[in-house]
């Protein structure tokens, strides 16, 4: 049966675990509709012209796992940022994990979907946000027909939250092929400051497909800063929907990392509803092998004086393939936006290929909008003063691609996350880097 | 100083008429409206053309029945009625011409208002004029001269009859004419157009031109111009085009085909001046054009163009460097007013080792209109050392208007190079304050602006169409242009 069907047909199913008398469910049946019309995008999507989900699309997947896999910290501490004190919540599977996990309700409330959903306390807030800025398209729509669990964060007012909050999604391997759809809510109120890092790991080769959908609102000079850690098996595959919308003088960040996974799409949407605003999305894509990343940016200036800065560097070895899909849409009212973006690629084999198309759509007159996009190699001279100094070859190259993706690091504002981002490109490139930043 | 504001500006370009609307009253011979197989049998036997011409045809029409009008340019447009259409047209004194006496005065009165008329042209440095109205040819110059150079330049339907080798090679290798809605519909019933063959190692002495009017009310233009450079030879091709006020929409599909081969070199350059709709963006002409170049071994094609007129443009000058070495160059300036919509670009497919391309793209927007870049470059993974550069930058005046930018690079080469930049700016108060400081006023600091911002594009015009360009931009954007 093809999978779509399949998701068709066990929605009923579905509807046998949760409470069909919420209001969220006829969101849901609203959705499931959308998906059964539009269906998964193809390559004649201009949006999907460089990016075909067939080959993720064929596995049988497991759509609700039925065991619980429980997990030993220990098996997977070096998938956390474990040096730092922080907010955990875990799944396994695509089911909470309570004994891996911390999370709050002091102050602030770190906890999860599935309680933010049926729990009457939640009622208004999953009223007022929940599925008010995801897109309606069909993978979307899709998430949002399942959505059950996932993590949900809501920082009052006046809150500088004092840790980060990790979120974290293992699978082990328990079905021969899973697909997962995590649902996230994030809502940060006035003056609110937060740090959020997530990651998808599979944990065995069994095949995993991940439809996740985040939300976010950052209210009224709220600070977001949200990091991606993508660094999967070969096997496992993620479509991450993230939805970002800020209100004026709100700051929005989101570091993007892609250093593995057989395909990775990156759906990243930002809407400025308020003046004043920045928005910054920053990655770095180091891959090999048949890997596939891509990312397709939105950022829609619909206020005046606003900011947006997107900087994504690229690295492609093997027969690895890049997509870099950036658009800007500058509305009429939104005088004075300042637009940046900036897409820089460097192929190392001949099997490598990028496909990028940084767009802009233009229709306010008072503005400063650029963007820049190269793809090249590694600059010989360069090259050639590190190898005269005695540095080998491979550090040589090493040192520079480091320093050609660094810049994106320099916004990190977790010293531990720099850290690890660092060792993982120190791996990726195969060399050690001869000091500690 | 007078106070010349952007605010005066703006109000000049709404009120702006467009000043070359004109009329010819010529008789014509005009197919009756509609398509079929019988109207394409038609033209081909009016035009005295052989088998395999009228064949070629069908097999077109037949290919486009089967095709759709394309819907992914960012342009609306009433669809027009392709059954609506006459698709034959040619002025009724036939008879060719040896001297400009013995032309129509009438339309020798045309081309004086467009300030091209032939004696003007004649005594301009050697530009030997193909002058198209409507469909048929009725005037050529300078043909000996060129004869003696063993160059061909005639209008197609008479290459067809001359030269039916030569056409037959290459006609549709470029461009085949299945390629697109718009060019298999202009393989069908194309009626005239320019053939040019320069031989062997010749540099043409002269700039070859051509203008191509659109003059008979609900008549398409479809015209196909066939370029071929033999080996080492260097031809520079200017075109240009007005068109009278119509109300109705005219359509028109051109396709160009360009073709160099080793070591030759192609200039080509349009000043594309066709109406473009009154104020409230009634009329216009809707301009769907497919020009495309091929690049041997060390070739070079340059596009030059100038697009300040037509509702719509949906143009894409590409080149496909086929050859090592070879380099494809696009320059372009779009300029919109009113209601027009233009969505134009290019596409630089390196095929070849060490190959070049250049794109420089100048969008200017005013008033309500819409001026899209978009622009395809792909390095395929055999393309050694390619290197590509690419610039885009608009320029918006008032916030009505729209610019967009819709680049695609593809890159399978890692030894490729790509550089692509884009910037979108209005005219600085602080720039024309620099000015007016000075004592410049406003007026002249916009045009100073202006100009400054489409030098690029406009030194790479040949010297006779720089000025025919100065002026199509002072219609677009009178006042803003010294």
């Amino acid at each position: 049966m093809e999978l779509k069907d399949k998701l068709v047909s066990s929605f009923m199913a579905f509807e046998d675990m949760v409470d069909i008398d919420s209001p969220v469910h006829n969101i849901r049946t609203e959705a499931i509709k959308t998906f059964e019309t539009e269906g998964f995008p193809t390559k004649r999507q201009e949006a999907w012209k460089y990016t075909s989900l067939n080959s993720i699309l064929k596995h049988n997947y497991s759509v609700f796992p039925k065991h619980e896999n429980a997990l030993e910290y220990g098996d997977v501490k070096k998938y956390f940022i474990h040096d730092i004190d922080s907010y955990k919540i875990i799944f396994v599977d695509g089911k909470y994990s309570s004994h891996l996990s911390q999370t709050t309700h002091e102050g602030i409330d770190v906890c999860l979907m599935s309680a933010a959903l049926t729990k009457p306390k939640y009622r208004l807030v999953i009223e007022n946000y929940f599925n008010k800025i995801a897109a309606k398209d069909g993978l979307s729509s899709l998430n949002t027909a399942f959505s059950a669990e996932g993590a949900y964060i809501h920082i009052p007012k006046n809150k500088v939250v004092e840790k980060p909050i990790q979120i974290l999604h293992f699978s082990t391997g328990n079905e021969s092929a899973l697909m997962l759809q995590p649902r996230n809510l994030v809502v940060v109120d006035e003056n609110s400051h937060v740090q959020i890092i997530e990651r998808h790991q599979s944990l065995t080769d069994n095949p995993v497909l991940t439809n996740c959908v985040t939300e976010i609102f950052a209210n009224k000079r709220a600070i977001v800063d949200y990091y991606k850690i993508q660094n999967d098996r070969q096997t496992a595959s993620l479509i991450d929907n993230t939805f970002i919308n800020q209100k004026q003088e709100s700051i929005a960040k989101v570091h993007t990392f892609s250093f593995g996974g057989k395909l990775t799409r990156n759906n990243l949407n930002f809407y400025q509803n308020g003046e004043r605003i920045d928005s910054t999305m920053k990655g770095i894509t180091i891959i090999g092998d048949k890997q596939h990343v891509d990312h397709n940016t939105l950022v829609h200036h619909i206020e005046p004086n606003c900011e947006s800065h997107q900087d994504y560097k690229g690295i492609f070895d093997d027969k690895a393939t890049g997509v870099f899909n950036g658009k800007v849409i500058v509305e009429k009212e939104a005088q004075k936006t300042n637009a940046f973006q900036a897409n820089n690629n460097v192929l190392i084999s001949d099997k490598a290929s990028i496909n990028t198309k940084p767009q802009l759509e233009i229709f306010a007159d008072d503005v400063k909008c650029s963007h820049g996009c190269t793809i090249g190699q590694l600059d010989e001279s360069a090259m050639f003063y590190l190898r005269s100094r005695g540095i080998p070859e491979k550090e040589a190259k090493g040192l520079l691609m480091f320093a050609f993706s660094n810049n994106v690091l320099d916004s990190v504002a977790i010293p531990e996350i720099k850290n690890r981002i660092t060792k993982i490109i120190a791996q990726k490139l195969g060399v050690s880097i001869g000091f500690d930043l | 100083m007078s106070k010349y504001t952007e605010d005066d500006l703006r109000e000049e370009l709404k009120t702006k008429e467009y000043e070359y609307g004109f009329y010819t009253d010529i008789k014509s011979e005009t197919f009756p409206k509609g398509l079929n197989e019988d109207i394409v049998r038609a033209i081909s036997k009016k035009k005295n053309e052989p088998e395999w011409m009228t064949e070629w045809r069908l097999e077109a029409f037949r290919a486009w029945q089967e095709m759709t009008e394309p819907e992914w340019a960012n342009v609306t447009y009433k669809k027009p009625d392709f059954q609506e259409i006459s698709y034959y047209s040619a002025p009724n004194s036939k008879p060719k011409y040896d001297s400009l006496d013995e032309v129509d005065p009438e339309l020798l009165a045309t081309f004086e208002k467009l300030g091209i008329s032939l004696e003007e042209q004649k005594k301009l440095a050697g530009v030997a004029m193909d002058v198209v109205v409507d469909s048929v040819s009725v005037a050529t110059t300078f043909k000996e001269t060129l004869a003696e150079k063993g160059i061909i330049f005639m209008s197609i339907s008479e290459a067809i009859q001359k030269h039916p080798d030569l056409v037959k090679k290459y006609i549709g290798t470029v461009v085949p004419k299945k390629d697109n809605f718009y060019a298999a519909l202009n393989s069908a019933v194309f009626s005239d157009g320019s053939f040019c063959y320069i031989p062997k190692g010749v540099k043409c002495p002269m700039e070859l031109s051509t203008y191509f009017r659109i003059n008979q009310a609900g008549t398409g233009q479809f015209e196909r111009t066939l370029v071929v450079a033999d080996k080492g030879s260097y031809v520079s091709y200017l075109e240009g085009c007005t068109a009278p006020s119509r109300d109705e929409n005219q359509l028109h599909a051109a396709v160009v085909e360009l073709i160099a081969l080793e070591d030759a070199e192609i200039k080509y350059s349009t000043v594309q001046n066709w109406f473009p709709g009154n104020a409230e963006g009634k009329g216009g002409v809707y301009n769907f054009v497919t020009k495309r170049g091929l690049c041997e071994k060390n070739a070079k094609i340059s596009w030059t163009q100038v697009e300040t007129g037509s509702a719509i443009t949906w143009k894409y000058p590409s080149c496909v460097l086929k050859g090592d070495n070879s380099v494809g160059e696009f320059y372009s300036i779009a300029v919109t007013n009113n209601f027009q919509q233009a969505d134009t670009g290019t596409k630089m497919i390196h095929l070849g080792k060490n190959t070049k391309s250049t794109i420089i793209s100048k969008g200017i927007s005013a008033g309500k209109s819409q001026n899209s870049y978009r622009g395809l470059v792909q390095i395929s993974p055999r393309a050694e050392n390619a290197r590509n550069f690419s610039q885009c930058d608009s320029l918006l005046m008032g916030n009505e208007c729209g610019a967009h930018t819709f680049p695609y690079i593809e890159a399978k080469n890692k030894s490729a190079q790509i550089e692509h930049e884009a910037t979108t700016s209005k005219i600085g108060e602080d720039q024309i304050f620099y000015c007016n400081q000075r004592g410049i006023d406003t007026e002249k600091a916009i045009a100073l602006i202006v100009n400054g911002f489409s030098k690029d594009v406009l030194n790479k015009l040949p010297m006779e169409f720089a000025v025919e360009a100065q002026k199509l931009l002072e219609i677009s954007l009178e006042g803003s242009v010294g």
